[in-house]
């Protein structure tokens, strides 16, 4: 595990602010992100989940060094991101690429996209002269673009289309980490598919290792492998996906779990077994005592108020920071089973499950034109 | 599905690559061209540029040379636009005013533009102490009123042209610096502004490349503004013997002259404050084409 390790966060800290506001205030110092550790190991695609506010978009940049760290330290590849000098950073960069969350304030609007993809390519010397041309149209074939675009601004594009740009932009420099900032949050649902299997399919082909930040835990399922969840500037829970999804340890991922919209909603009368989280996350400025997340836990006791948990292993491969984890997800493993089912779903289902096993017409007749 | 249809190349590719934009100078140009406004402001400017240029040849009497025999006469098809104070015929004072006018307003913003963009970009880019001393000055500089300001710096430098045109173009200089700097603030904080340091540009590529043609359409039209200003700036150095020295022509003098005599003369203020105006307009509706013709967002 160690060898393999792409990239490394020690204890990551970030303070916003500090200075005081007015003459007699007390300064305000913001725990955007408060000591973080964890490891990614390269071809991992590696999830960052939490609500707004937690902290996790400032994390992707403190790994990017887009902003520094107040504390802490980033290893890439064996070398500290942190202590860099500015001609090992650009060197970084090349290596380590973000994809950002709203397609429409990410591409400058006076490039067109070949002058757009054509800047990380000349910069960092992938190719040069004519061949800077060619390299362009090859990103934005990957990316399932066409070579004329290159000439067009990026105004002229959907934001599907635009946030593919900025994934060739990302690529054009041969990375091999990328950090998507909620790369798709910011598009139609109808969309989110198209550019979420494109990234896997990108990650596969050109051997990537993928750091997603997300707060929408269905496109986590579906592609990470390992999923940090942060509450309030710390990891609060660290497991892999099927480990979290199947047995969430801390309560505040098992909240974050029983917010998914379900296909199978409980029918009438049967109401959801536990109360969904209420209220927003306490300031990060002025962060409760002991476990933050205990103004919120619905199984807050005591000794949540004045000692902080440290994430320690529940179970193999996974970690959580709560005190009582074990203990509460004993309690409430039947819990957070589905409610069976009523007898009328229970007749859909099955009329469902007869018309899947018949060849349909509907579907062969989707399949034809190809 | 629009992005799944793109992805293979199909017939309407080939169309689109047929199609394919022209290079993006030749756009700037098109679509200058195709504004009317802007042909209609660049027609006024270019006009009164080539009457300026070919004053001399194009205006029937001498600017300077007095007559008083034809003191204050009106329009006729002898003076075409009339006779000031002095016998001398307005339309050769115009003409030739159209020099001393023109470079005043241009020169003068080239100058508060050179200087202020770069202060500007360099204040809202840097923050910190350096955008406080920037930012400091620059406000001490607005709190003196505009006009206050040249007569201040003409003053210092000396009674001439040239030194009035430096004069208002230091004077508006913190106008500039100031209109730089908020657009730098609003543009820092946009998402492809990280990207550019994400990619790994060095700050002075990301400043010149990413920010400085983004800052640039409201600067583009204070500066068409600032021509008015700086033209009507110089007619009031002018009446106080700190511009165009008399009895050498500018729009601005010959207004200060004929304000005392409205209702005896009108015709005197009335032609140099049509030649301002028409001025003004031509280079406002040329600077709003400009920055439209800039904008890839306008088709």
């Amino acid at each position: 595990m160690t060898d393999d390790t792409i990239i490394e966060a020690v204890g990551l800290e970030k303070r916003f602010g500090g200075a005081a506001r007015s003459f007699f205030g007390k300064p305000t110092v913001v725990r955007a992100v408060d000591g973080v550790s964890f490891r990614v190991a390269r071809g991992e695609t590696f999830a960052i989940v939490g609500e707004s506010g937690c902290g996790k978009s400032t994390l992707a940049r403190l790994l990017l060094r887009l902003i520094e760290p107040s504390a802490g330290d980033v290893i890439y590849a064996g070398r500290s991101v942190t202590a860099a000098s500015p001609s090992e950073l650009r060197a970084l960069r090349r290596e380590m690429q973000i994809i950002f969350q709203d397609p429409y304030s990410s591409l400058n609007p006076r490039m067109t996209v070949g002058q757009l993809i054509a800047e990380p390519i000349a910069l960092h010397g992938v190719a040069r002269g004519a061949a800077v041309r060619e390299r362009v149209a090859e990103m934005l074939r990957l990316v399932g673009l066409l070579p004329e675009h290159a000439e067009r601004y990026p105004h002229e594009f959907s934001g599907g289309q635009r946030q593919r740009i900025g994934i060739a932009r990302a690529l054009a420099s041969g990375p091999k980490l990328v950090i998507g900032d909620e790369p798709v949050s910011a598009l139609d649902v109808s969309i989110r598919a198209q550019v979420i299997n494109l990234l896997e399919d990108l990650k596969a082909r050109l051997g990537l290792t993928l750091i997603l930040v997300a707060h929408d835990l269905a496109v986590i399922r579906h592609t990470a492998d390992r999923v940090a969840v942060m509450y309030l500037g710390e990891i609060v829970e660290l497991a892999p996906t099927d480990g979290l999804y199947d047995t969430p340890m801390h309560p505040y991922t098992r909240a974050l779990m029983q917010a998914i919209p379900v296909p199978r909603p409980p029918v009438e009368g049967q109401a959801r077994t536990k109360p969904l989280l209420e209220g927003d996350p306490p300031s990060p400025a002025n962060p409760p005592s002991g476990c933050r997340f205990h103004t919120r836990c619905p199984h807050a006791r005591p000794r949540c108020r004045t000692e902080r948990p440290a994430l320690r292993s529940v179970r193999p491969g996974q970690s959580a920071a709560c005190h009582f984890a074990e203990e509460i997800a004993a309690a409430e493993t039947a819990a957070i089973a589905l409610p069976p089912a009523s007898d009328a779903l229970r007749r859909r289902l099955a009329l469902f499950a007869a018309a899947q096993a018949a060849p349909s017409r509907a579907t062969s007749a989707k399949e034809a034109p190809r | 599905m629009t992005d799944a249809q793109t992805a293979a190349p199909t017939a309407d590719a080939a169309v689109r690559a047929a199609e394919a934009l022209p290079p993006r100078r030749n756009r700037v140009l098109a679509k200058l061209l195709a504004n009317r406004m802007a042909l209609i402001g660049g027609g006024i400017v270019l006009t009164f540029v080539l009457l300026a240029v070919f004053a001399p040849l194009i205006a029937p009497y001498d600017p300077i040379k007095t007559n008083f025999l034809a003191i204050r006469r009106p329009p006729s098809e002898l003076y075409w636009l009339g006779t000031d104070e002095l016998g001398r015929d307005i339309l050769s004072r115009l003409l030739h005013g159209a020099r001393a006018s023109l470079a005043a307003g241009v020169f003068s913003v080239f100058i508060s533009v050179a200087i202020g963009v770069p202060v500007g970009l360099i204040a809202g880019w840097a923050g910190g102490w350096v955008d406080a001393i920037i930012s400091r000055i620059t406000d001490a500089l607005l709190a003196c009123p505009f006009l206050i300001l040249a007569i201040a710096f003409a003053a210092v430098l000396g009674p001439s042209l040239t030194n009035a045109m430096i004069a208002i173009g230091l004077s508006a200089v913190p106008i500039f610096v100031r209109l730089a700097r908020g657009q730098v603030i609003a543009v820092r904080n946009e998402d492809f502004v990280e990207g550019a340091r994400a990619v790994g540009l060095p700050g002075p590529v990301i400043l010149a490349r990413h920010v400085a043609p983004n800052v640039l359409p409201p600067i583009l039209v204070q500066a068409t503004l600032t021509i008015a200003e700086a033209i009507i700036a110089e007619a009031s150095l002018s009446f106080l013997g700190l511009g165009q020295q008399p009895p050498s022509p500018s729009w601005g003098s010959m207004l200060n002259a004929a304000k005392n005599f409205l209702d005896q003369a009108p015709w005197m203020s009335l032609f140099p404050g049509i030649a301002i105006c028409l001025v003004v307009l031509g280079f406002n509706l040329l600077g709003d084409g400009l920055r439209d013709a800039l904008d890839p967002k306008e088709n």
